[in-house]
Order: C-alpha cells, then structure tokens, then sequence
C-alpha cells in the first residue's frame, strides 16, 4: 500500500500527537490563506488546541465564555452573514449541552458552522466519566445535514479542518487531547466520505476510525502470523459513510469488525450495521467499542486496555466473525448439497 | 410614504384578522401570542426597519428573528401584506408542502432571517447576525422579537450577556410582556419580575413602551438607533389575545383550535 504513504508502523518508532494540534495547524493555515475564517471557544483554548490561533489571529478569534448553547446560536448569527465559523469546545459539551441549538439553528438552517469536538472519547483520560464523550459520533450523526468525521491522528485531523471548510453545511469533526500514533504523512489521500483502504486482504475486513485504525492495522499484523488476510479501512468519514467501500468489503471477504473508540450504540458500527443490514446480504458483524457505560478516571493508554480497544481485543473480534463466516458457509453448504 | 397613525393600526387589524383565519383554516396555532405581537411586527415592518420586500436577500435590509417563533402566523401574516409572497399563501400554513411551516423556516419562507423554533434561541443568533454586521462594517440593525416566557431559558441570559459584553449597538431586541405562557401567569409559574431591571443589571439600554401604541414602538426604534456601546431591550406590555376580547388574558388561548362559531365572534371584535 505504498501508494497511500502510510508511516511504517511495523518497522520504525510511530511518532504520537493529540489530534487537537493538527487542528490547530489548520486552523492556523486557513487563516493564513485568507479564508474568512472565526474561531469560536468557550473558556477551552488553552486545552482544545486553539492557544496558539488566538495569539496568531486575535480578530479572527471569540471567546464566548461558559456559555456553549449561547456559542452555536451566536456562530448560526455570524454563519448568516456567510462566516465560516469554526467551533471548539469538549465533545460532551457541544454534542451534549448544545446539541438542540445545533439541531434546530445550525442543522435546520443549513448552516456552515464546523463543530469540533476536543477531548473526545477516553483522551481527556484523567477527568474520568462525566467529562468524556462517548456518544458525540451516535447524536451528531442523527442530524440533518450534519458531517461526522473522526480523524485517524494529527496529520490527517489538520486535514479534515481544512476540508471541513470547504463543505457548505454543518460538520462535526472530533478530535482527541491525548497523544496518538501518527499512521499517516501529508501524502495520504483524504477525501471527505471517501473511506481509504489501508490494507489489503480477502479473509475479513476491520472498519476503524481514530486511533483505532492503528490499533487495527497492528491487529492485521498479528493475525498474517496465523496465516489471515485482514483488510483495514479507515473510515474517517462515519456521515456520509462510504458505502461502496463497505458493501465491497462485506461482498468480498464476507466478515466485518468495526473499532471505534466510543459507544457501540450508534456509532460506526452502528452505521455500518445499518447499511449493510439494507443493501447486502447479511454478514457477520463484531462491532469493538465502549459498551453502554461511561468512561471512569485513567490514562488514555490504560482506558484503552481496560474497554478492550486494543489490537488484540480487535483480532479476537475478527476470530469471531471469522468463525460465524465459516459456520454460515458450512450452513450454506450443506443446505445446498441437502 | 410612511403610512399615518390611522393606516398602522388598520394594518394590525388585518394582521389580527389573518391570524383568525390562517388558524382556523390550519386548525392548529398559537393565537395570543401572535396577537399581542401584531402591533409591534407592524410597527417593525411599517416603519421601523429598512427593508424591501422585493429584494429579501438585499444585503444592507434590517435583520429580524423571531424569537418567540410560535407567533409565526403573525410575522406570516404581515410579510404577507408587506408583499413578501402573495396573501393567498396564508391559507396553507401548517400543511404540507406549503412555504408557511409551523415555525419560520428561511428555506422555504422569503422574508424569513433565520430558522428558529426551539425557544430562548433567537437573541444569540440576533448577536451573530450583529457581530458579523460590525466587522463587515455594515450600518443595518438587528432586530429580535422575544417572548416573556422563553425568557425563563438560560439561553437567553448568556445571550444577554454577550450583547453587552460585546457592546452591540445594533441590537434591538423586543420583549412581548404579556404575562402569560402556555400554562398560565408567568408569575405563578416561575415569576420573571422584575424583568426590566433584569434587562438593566445585565447592562442593556432599557425602553419600556406600551406594546400595542404603534407611534411609542416607532419612537423607541429610533431612540434604540441612536445609543452608542450598548444593545437596547424595547419592553413592550402587551396583552396575550389583544383584540378579541374572550382571548384576552386567557392562558388557555395561547394554543388552541378556533372554531367557526368563536372565529365569526372574533372578526367581529375585529372588523
């Protein structure tokens, strides 16, 4: 897959960065670019990577205070009069607390406000349950209108910003505080909606998003030992979800697993289980993720262990899938020769 | 040519008239709120603000939100008669595929600034629509029309504190102070007095008018143009149900189905 400059995260030290700096770095390009650019926080720039934006471009920025409900309002006013507003605030905060503003001005007006969520998943690690957002991808995505991306690492969240610019209505783009390995370079293709296969392989096919696309791309490695071939997709964009991609891995190598780092309710996985429950025929499907429960006090690493987001829980996942492929094929089989 | 005292209040009438017949003809819609607001949309749209109704999208025009969103068959009503879309429009409110949504919708209305519907959301859009205004170094003004009991949402205070932390002077927001909400008095439910020095703490230029005088809105418009570093609150006393006299003060009118007897009794009040 040399064709998608992927960092070799077998053979070299993968780097790490949170998520919230390539943010930041586009923010900061756009504006250097010229585009008409606001960047909104509620109290959270030194944390949600927009610090170095405010010090940079002081007018292009507005810190609207605690006040995230009267923050979406105030950017549908300006978004109005053709801004393109960037919001940043915690995940939880602006797919939780403001998520009717969102809903009834932004998204039911069409509007081009990007909504970033900082600090998403477990990455805020230490502020335990309340603070962390494991349902932001589930809500947002039920909007009208609304985008949902969830970058891989740094490199591709400063390009998902700068994408987010350019789409006329309302986006949601998350991104994480704590450090996660850089999988991929400014040569990797990213195209909004557009899932990117990563890997190649005909036995199973693991559907990741965020930092779990590199715990999925380590999982594919140990499974080649056991001799399986196991396809890795990022898909980035879980609104619009890239259908074609996903039929193609179910039509294909006939087992799925999806790994995301929040609730199995709603999220990726539950995107992809809803598209292929209505277009293909059915396939096994182990969605990996946060089961119905809040997140608790740790480091990000740690958390990660604990709710079994890590590559070995995702290579179990695809044995299981692998076995419910198998049995089917048997089912069929015999069925046939009955 | 401005209209004369006469004319406006003629207007309001009618607007209170279409109001009776677009929801008896919907069978559903908020009647006292939008007729304690027709005298102050009227004064907004027959004088107080600088707009063409044949250019909507014009650039420089007045900005309006409707706060309190559920009197849309009001703001319909007199975009309607101020030649934003023809008046036959008003007789498919509430139904399906017509341009009048139960609340006001900018995609499909012409006339309409912004979406609102959920309530206590329109001042903070109001203060974006300014924000933009004054970096764009625009001279329009932006107008709200609130209701008193949104103002029971925490929205509209951090809204509130935005416009004057801000300090913008392009705002005019508009209270309908009609005392009453869905399930009764305000002040039963959970009391908002004293709102006007509510307004005032929160740093806001303060005009209390009576909301059904036409010429006190008109003149409170002006003063509100004329104040420098702060936004103004028109606190407008009105009664929920002005002009039909069974609906006046009557909490149980703020919703409710008109029935052809009580519609003919109405427009009798009204003619």
């Amino acid at each position: 897959m040399a064709e998608m400059g992927l960092v070799d995260i077998n053979h070299s030290v993968v780097e790490t960065e949170a998520t919230n700096r390539g943010y930041e770095r586009g923010l900061i390009e756009l504006a250097e670019r010229g585009v008409d650019i606001i960047v909104m926080d509620a109290d959270l720039a030194g944390s949600s990577g927009t610090g170095e934006f405010r010090k940079c471009f002081p007018d292009r920025f507005l810190d609207i205070g605690l006040c995230e409900q009267d923050m979406m309002g105030t950017a549908a006013g300006l978004a109005l009069s053709g801004k393109c507003i960037f919001i940043t605030t915690h995940g939880m905060l602006a797919a939780g607390k403001a998520w009717d503003i969102i809903r009834s001005t932004i998204c039911y007006g069409s509007l081009n406000v990007n909504i970033c969520g900082a600090d998403a998943g477990l990455s805020s690690g230490a502020a335990g349950g309340s603070r962390q957002s494991l349902e932001d991808v589930a809500v947002m995505r039920t909007l009208p209108g609304m985008t949902v991306i969830v970058p891989v690492d740094a490199v591709e969240a400063k390009k998902a910003t700068m994408a987010a610019a350019r789409i006329p209505g309302p986006v949601y783009v998350r991104f994480a505080a704590a450090r996660v390995p850089i999988v991929t370079t400014d040569l990797t293709p990213f195209t909004v909606g557009q899932a990117a296969v990563y890997r190649q392989g005909d036995d199973a096919t693991i559907l990741a998003c965020g930092v779990m696309v590199y715990e999925a791309l380590k999982a594919a490695r140990q499974l080649e030992d056991e001799g399986l071939g196991v396809r890795v997709v990022n898909c980035h964009t879980i609104k619009p979800l890239d259908h074609a991609i996903v039929n193609r891995a179910a039509v294909e190598t006939g087992a799925l697993v999806t790994a995301e780092e929040g609730s199995t309710i709603g999220g990726l996985g539950g995107a992809v289980a809803e598209a292929l429950a209505q277009t293909v025929r059915p396939t096994p499907i182990r969605i990996v993720g946060i089961e119905d429960r809040f997140g608790e006090s740790g480091k990000h690493e740690q958390l990660l262990q604990y709710f079994g987001l890590t590559a070995r829980d995702i290579a179990s996942a695809v044995r299981e899938v692998m076995a419910r492929k198998r049995g089917r094929q048997s089912e069929t089989g015999s069925m046939a020769r009955g | 040519m401005s209209p004369t005292p006469n004319e406006l209040r003629d207007i309001a009438k009618i607007i209170r008239r279409d109001v009776l017949t677009m929801i008896l003809e919907s069978g559903s819609g908020h009647v006292g709120g939008s007729l304690s607001a027709a005298d102050i949309l009227t004064a907004l749209y027959w004088g107080g603000m600088r707009v063409n109704p044949e250019m909507p999208q014009w650039e420089d025009r007045d900005r309006f939100v409707l706060s309190k969103a559920h009197a849309s068959p009001a703001l319909y009503a007199a975009l309607a008669r101020r030649g934003y879309f023809d008046v036959k429009e008003l007789m498919t409110f509430r139904k399906h595929k017509s341009m009048l949504q139960g609340f006001p919708d900018m995609q499909r209305t012409p006339g309409i600034d912004a979406s609102v519907g959920s309530p206590g959301q329109g001042l903070s859009i109001t203060n974006g629509i300014a924000m933009a205004a004054k970096r764009d170094e625009k001279t329009f003004r932006v107008y709200c029309l609130m209701g008193d009991g949104e103002a029971h949402e925490g929205q509209v205070w951090e809204a509130a504190m935005t416009a004057a932390h801000h300090g913008l002077d392009n705002v005019c927001a508009i209270m309908d102070r009609n005392m009453m909400m869905g399930d009764g008095s305000t002040e039963d439910i959970v009391a908002l007095s004293p709102l006007v020095d509510k307004w005032r703490t929160f740093n806001w230029h303060v005009i209390e008018v009576d909301g059904h005088n036409i010429d006190q809105i008109l003149a409170a418009c002006s003063e509100a143009g004329t104040v420098k570093g702060r936004p103004t609150l028109v606190h407008a006393r009105t009664v929920k149900g002005k002009g039909v006299p069974f609906m006046e003060n009557k909490p149980e009118w703020h919703d409710r189905k008109v029935t052809e007897e009580l519609y003919e009794e109405a427009m009798k009040a009204l003619s």
